[in-house]
């Protein structure tokens, strides 16, 4: 049920909607719930939302931490 | 994107592992860590990381699936109204195979254009502007959910669709958490906090676990190396004697949530105090529409009767949704209940821990 995937944002289309990419097609979605979501940001889409907008630098410095914990 | 691989890679898990596994060994008892998100259910299984941890690291799954916290009562109202033909019923999957009190499903009822499934609640609007008949949508959900159905319904209300209403019975996790910890004898020793719910909520909302008694959570992604080192972090704090709130998913959960979802979802609902299938009346633990939104409320509108909770004979998927007993310790699991043919909600949904333990093993 809250199972949310990262998808990548085209193009925004309108204040409500943008298309992101899923694999090789594209597939329309709301946008009405993130503050300023632009292209080429990934976004965590849940039930057609996008729900929030994926911490990229985040993502890279926990990834970083598991590295350095493997090399410990 | 790198982390997507990286995150279940086995090179990234095992480093993690042994960490775990150091900290069990200096635990000396039985540490039981709810998974209160039903999604984090199923990955655990699903992963196998279950199986990979010291035997006593016990997971206990929680209340986090909102088909199985649902009260059957509910469902035999959406039931009738589709039985009595008054209504199209419009909702997720997961609901359409769960029994009501006579056994019967809204399944039954595919393909006759009484009920409809939605993948998305922005559907919605298309299908009450083509129906000729009211729709009621089944609206179930944690937090996650509720901002992308209020904010469809908000623009129902703006555009005057007439036609369509909703059925809540959304369910929020933080009273929950609360009504878990007041549970005499505890056999919780720390939470492992659901991530999309919490980038609604943010970790700020986790603050009555920081309180006296309060136990360690952790917010968890949904990768393997996520979970796995959410469940260290834990192991980190009960080891040190500590009980705070932790964000294992900093990529996408921030301390505040995301404020102008929960404005979305404050606009047309406030908290009630309603029905948990297991947990009984949590005081606030649901959200229903605010007085000014009631025109849209099948509740009111179709005057359905008040619900009942009612456990299928021999289910005991209220104690599983509490954590107090596993899916294995009922006498119907696999045999006479299986997700085919399930006797209750927590072998239905595909997050119910009963059908999650049933496919992946406990």
């Amino acid at each position: 049920m809250c199972l949310a995937v990262p998808l990548e944002i085209k193009e925004i289309l309108d204040s409500e909607r943008a298309l992101v990419i899923q694999g090789s097609a594209e597939m329309e979605i709301n946008i009405s719930l993130l503050e300023n979501p632009s292209a080429g940001d990934y976004v965590i889409v849940h039930a057609g939302f996008a729900i929030e907008t994926l911490d990229i630098p985040e993502a890279e410095a926990r990834l970083d931490l598991f590295e350095q914990m493997r090399t410990e | 994107m790198r982390f997507k691989t990286e995150l279940s890679n086995p090179e990234i898990i095992k480093p993690i592992l042994r960490q775990v596994e150091a900290l069990a060994g200096k635990m000396g008892k039985d540490i039981r860590i709810m998974e209160v998100c039903g999604t984090h259910t199923v990955s655990l299984r699903k992963s196998g990381i279950h199986s990979l941890l010291p035997e006593n690291i016990k997971l206990i799954s929680g209340p986090g699936c909102p088909v199985c916290v649902t009260p059957t009562g509910y469902l035999d109202n959406a039931l009738a109204l589709v039985e009595d033909n008054r209504a199209v019923i419009a909702t997720f999957g997961d609901m359409l195979k769960v029994p009501g009190s006579k056994g019967i499903s809204l399944s039954r009822y595919m393909g006759t254009g009484r009920v409809r499934m939605v993948y998305s609640p922005t559907d919605l609007l298309d299908m009450a502007q083509q129906s000729e008949k009211p729709v009621v949508f089944l609206g179930i959900g944690f937090e996650t959910t509720i901002p992308t159905i209020a904010s469809v319904f908000l623009k129902a209300e703006q555009e005057k669709i007439a036609n369509l209403f909703i059925y809540t019975a959304f369910k929020v996790v933080i009273p929950a958490l609360r009504a878990l910890l007041d549970i005499p004898d505890r056999y919780i020793d720390g939470f492992l906090l659901p991530g999309h719910v919490s980038a609604i909520i943010g970790t700020e909302a986790y603050s009555l676990l920081e309180e006296p008694g309060g136990v360690p959570g952790v917010v968890a992604g949904f990768e393997p190396a996520d979970m796995l080192f959410a469940i260290l972090l834990i192991l980190r704090q009960i080891f040190k004697g500590e009980n705070r709130v932790e964000n294992g998913y900093p990529r996408v959960v921030k301390a505040n949530g995301n404020p102008r979802a929960r404005k979305i979802m404050e606009r047309l609902l406030t908290p009630s105090s309603e029905p948990w299938r297991g947990l009984g009346i949590i005081p606030d633990g649901s959200m229903k529409l605010k007085d000014e939104f009631r025109r849209l409320d099948a509740d009111v509108v179709f005057d359905l009767p008040q619900i009942k909770d009612y456990d299928p004979p021999g289910c005991i998927c209220a104690s599983v949704i509490l954590g107090k007993k596993s899916p294995v310790d009922c006498s119907l699991f696999g045999k006479k209940c299986i997700p085919e043919n399930p006797v209750g909600p927590c072998m239905v949904s595909s997050e119910g821990s009963c059908a999650a333990y049933l496919k992946y093993g406990d």
